[in-house]
């Protein structure tokens, strides 16, 4: 399906045994710093099993997640800056969040339907609720740049309400603080069933759509020309990334700057068509987000760091120093 | 400026200010006809004088305000914080807020004569600008409690009754520790404080009264007072007690890997409903409870599984601290 470039390859095989390394780092890594498996020890078995492997497969799983949904986002919207956030999936989710906290203890029938909902539930839900809103109010996927400012809009506006629930209910403070953070302490085996499933399917929608995001970069009147379905590639792509992200979201909550990095770091080793950006992004993303939730486990163990600040950290000053080296590229002479 | 100028304008400025002491001399010491001033050094290591034992006092920290009423001056409150809700009889005084959003306006209104209030308030400043008298004291150890009950002991001139008051507390830790059968002691305890997981460290007043009731805290004290953990910390300790208030309970021994844990496998989970919650999370003078619910957990995880609250979940609005 993909003619690949050796260049590709040879950086497709790179990243694929970074992986492969992370993971046994990750497997290695736990509450007492460096303390791989050994044989006679069942205890340390069951908690390679039952913590540290769902845990590391999910962190990297969650990178790669949004690093896809960040690579669609970019290439959709042809703007460097743009990362799976835009649509109003993290403050949706923030809001589904906070209202399943804020049910908690407000009634017996509401604890008990926030906890049927539960945490994943009720931030997908939001997540995709924030999408539809954008999209209903940019009327359809014609026009980007009014899907962006709708995006910014409905973030703004749920960021807020999931703000004032917080302010009513101090409680939910802690809870919501770490959901904000990002984290990947709690993923256990059906979390990473489902993103599984989610990766499988949004890369398959996006690698379909790859050639349409090549054509896209030209124009969108010269991809028409080339006889590109502009109206059903977006509305698919769009999915795509927002299935991705709400995922993602959903079982490790909001994780700063890996969307937005991930595919700008593979842009800089070279160019690239979308069909090799959409395989190495995530591959980049789930190696950056398992590398943070690694440095968030090993740097004060026993105790945490949450995982968003390490990320936000890394991909922060990752891209001033992209801004610094390159300025033309991120919008600075047009 | 030449030199003389400066001496003008030091002559001129000092003269309205000897002035203003003369006349604050003056009426303080009419004042003191009938009260003598106390001085208080407060947490910040900010002394504080007040003319006279204050008459209208706000507190903006449910764990003073339970100390302020304990010590018999309850009816000289005149405003409290938000989450302050006990004893019963403070629930009908004017709610001024949180922490960090405490309603100034309706403060000033109230006129006190002292504003009692956690370090950590981001209103201090402000009311100090206004000329309110602020005591700022921050009780997180049993050490802290002790000293911050004498502290506001001095500002309503009980100091009596503040050390009766800590005798008590004091008192009653001991007995709750005396009155637990061999079983129930030396028993590992993980105290969860949030499903972050965030845990009570040894060095915490909440870890402090597990040490003193005998039982062996998980997190040792280089951890701090409230640390985040890796799950798998708490996993590789295999508390045999869990202690978890009911917001964070649902769920728990669900979470990955933690079926292993002895607690979830014997069922010694004691779940706290959101009124003992409030009574242990606050470092005053209802400690002496705080004590005896741990202990009653130490006892019933002893004898056997622990029954979970079979009232369903319901905090009151507006949460609980």
């Amino acid at each position: 399906m993909l003619a690949m470039s050796a260049r590709t390859a040879i950086q497709l095989a790179a990243l694929l045994v970074l992986c492969a390394v992370l993971m046994l780092l990750g497997l290695s890594i736990g509450s007492t710093g460096f303390s791989p498996w050994t044989d006679n020890d069942p205890t340390l078995r069951q908690i390679l099993w039952d913590i540290r492997a769902p845990r590391s497969l999910g962190a990297w799983l969650a990178g790669a997640l949004l690093a896809l949904a960040g690579a669609v986002a970019q290439g959709l919207f042809r703007n460097p800056l743009a990362d799976p956030y835009l649509l109003g999936c993290s403050a949706g989710a923030s809001l589904g969040v906070a209202a399943l906290n804020f049910l908690v203890g407000l009634s017996p029938p509401a604890t008990a339907l926030a906890l049927r909902i539960g945490m994943t539930g009720a931030a997908f839900a939001g997540a995709v609720f924030a999408v539809v809103l954008s999209l209903i109010l940019a009327r359809g996927v014609e026009q980007s740049l009014r899907l962006l400012l709708a995006g910014v809009v409905v973030g703004v506006v749920l960021g807020s309400g999931a703000a004032l629930l917080t302010l009513m209910n101090p409680d939910i403070l802690r809870a919501m603080q770490a959901f904000m953070l990002g984290s990947t302490g709690y993923v256990g085996w059906s979390a990473v069933q489902v993103m599984a499933m989610a990766m499988v399917l949004c890369l398959l929608v996006s690698l379909g759509c790859s050639r349409a995001l090549d054509a896209l970069t030209l124009g969108e009147d010269t991809a028409r020309s080339l006889g590109q379905r502009l109206t059903l590639i977006r509305l698919l792509l769009i999915g795509a990334l927002s299935l991705a992200t709400g995922a993602a979201v959903a079982q490790c909550g909001l994780i700063a700057f890996v969307g937005l990095v991930a595919p700008h770091l593979v842009r800089s080793w070279g160019p690239t068509t979308h069909g090799a950006l959409l395989l190495l992004s995530p591959l980049t993303g789930g190696a950056l987000l398992l590398a943070a939730d690694i440095g968030a486990r090993w740097v004060i163990a026993p105790q945490e760091l949450p995982v968003g600040i390490i990320t936000a950290l890394l991909g922060g000053s990752y891209l001033l120093w992209l801004m610094h080296r390159r300025k033309s590229s991120l919008g600075g002479a047009r | 400026m030449p030199p003389t100028g400066l001496r003008a304008l030091a002559r001129s400025i000092a003269a309205p200010v000897a002035a203003a002491w003369v006349a604050l001399l003056a009426l303080s010491t009419f004042n003191a006809a009938h009260a003598a001033p106390i001085s208080v050094k407060d947490d910040r290591g900010h002394t504080i004088t007040l003319a006279d034992t204050p008459r209208r006092i706000v507190s903006l920290l449910p764990s003073l305000t339970e100390t302020v009423c304990d010590l018999g001056d309850c009816d000289k409150l005149v405003g409290v914080d938000r989450f302050s809700n006990f004893p019963a009889r403070v629930q009908t005084l004017p709610k001024l807020g949180g922490l960090d959003d405490t309603a100034i306006e309706m403060l000033i209104a109230l006129k006190p004569d002292v504003v009692l209030l956690g370090i950590s308030a981001r209103v201090i400043d402000r009311l100090e600008s206004l000329g309110i008298q602020v005591i700022a004291l921050e009780p997180k150890s049993l050490n802290d409690v002790q000293r911050v009950l004498g502290k506001v002991g001095q500002v309503l001139n009980r100091q009596d009754e503040a050390r009766r008051l800590w005798n008590r507390i004091d008192g009653h830790i001991t007995q709750s520790a005396a009155s637990l059968p061999a079983a129930a002691r030396g028993l590992s305890v993980y105290y969860e404080v949030d499903a972050g997981p965030y845990g009570a460290g040894s060095t915490s007043f909440i870890g402090e009264i597990l040490t003193r009731l005998g039982a062996k805290n998980i997190l040792p004290p280089a951890l701090g007072p409230f640390p985040k953990l890796n799950p798998e910390t708490i996993v590789r300790a295999d508390p045999q007690v869990i202690m978890v208030g009911q917001r964070n309970a649902a769920g728990l021994p669900q979470r990955p890997g933690w079926q292993a844990i002895r607690a979830v496998r014997e069922q010694k989970i004691c779940v706290w409903a959101p009124a003992e919650s409030d009574v242990l999370v606050r470092p005053g003078p209802r400690m002496s409870e705080a004590a005896a619910l741990m202990a009653r957990c130490l006892r019933d995880a002893a004898a056997g599984p622990v029954t979970w609250p079979t009232a369903p979940f319901n905090a009151p609005a507006g949460g609980m601290r």
